[in-house]
């Protein structure tokens, strides 16, 4: 999925590396789901999202990136977020989406909930090459 | 360096009012400080307020689950009191809707709670 940025905004990039960029990035989405006037129950869904995968990026993927930022499509705003790790990628998309299943030591919810939190979801993963995750939501 | 939650102490309820934005590292902290805090100071109560929270997500919210459940095995009750409804709604679309943890709109109802239950303890 490429997200549709808007042409005179480009999106950031803001590094996931250490724990303090999980809560940073949680602050960026909150600007940007302001700014596209998402409704609050909005903003805190995709907030959450952004959480779930920063942390996903850091634990599993190693660290990596996201790059966000606000979207536009048939008149309708919104934010979109793509995260990015080269870390081992994910053999089993099925299962990793399967509420409860984990690799790690987490609930298993991160990407299953992410993907109910939002409006777009797009995994893209290669073993060996890393996983990238694009979430978007619209206001309405 | 991690930053670190304060705890409070009323009676024989401890009070964990988490005002700022938790790294899971703090997060972490805050489980085992109260585990500790429970036995040494005997408390029969846990309130955690978050009210300040814009979202909990699954590591937070695993949290108030694992904190229910370790001071249940402590002798003491836990209530999450000033939830928000937006955070309501995100749980349980997480999949999270933290059936163990009993939870009150506000401070002073989730103290009425546990003084109420640890009232009918002793009886």
């Amino acid at each position: 999925m490429t997200a549709p940025w808007l042409p005179d905004e480009a999106p950031q990039i803001y590094a996931i590396t250490h724990n303090r960029d999980v809560v940073s990035i949680r602050q960026t989405i909150r600007v940007l789901a302001q700014r596209c006037r998402l409704s609050l129950v909005d903003q805190t869904k995709m907030i959450t999202a952004a959480s779930e995968l920063a942390r996903n990026t850091l634990v599993y993927g190693g660290g990596g990136a996201v790059k966000a930022g606000l979207v536009e499509k048939d008149g309708r705003r919104g934010i979109a977020a793509l995260f990015e790790d080269s870390g081992p990628g994910i053999a089993d998309v099925n299962l990793a989406m399967t509420d409860g299943w984990t690799s790690g030591s987490g609930l298993g919810l991160g990407l299953s909930g992410a993907r109910r939190l939002v409006d777009e979801f797009d995994l893209v993963t290669e073993v060996g090459v890393g996983t990238t995750v694009t979430v978007i939501k619209w206001a309405r | 360096m991690t930053e670190r939650v304060p705890i409070l102490r009323i009676g024989e309820v401890l009070v964990v009012s988490i005002q700022f934005d938790l790294e899971d590292q703090t997060v972490l902290r805050l489980q085992e400080d109260l585990a500790e805090q429970i036995v040494r100071r005997a408390a029969r109560g846990v309130i955690i307020d978050i009210t300040a929270l814009e979202i909990v997500d699954s590591f937070v919210g695993r949290m108030l689950a694992t904190i229910a459940e370790i001071s249940r095995m402590l002798d003491a009750e836990t209530v999450v009191v000033g939830m928000r409804p937006a955070v309501a709604i995100t749980l349980v679309e997480l999949g999270l809707s933290l059936g163990g943890v009993s939870t009150a709109l506000d401070l002073e109802k989730g103290l009425a709670r546990l003084r109420r239950s640890t009232i009918s303890d002793e009886a």
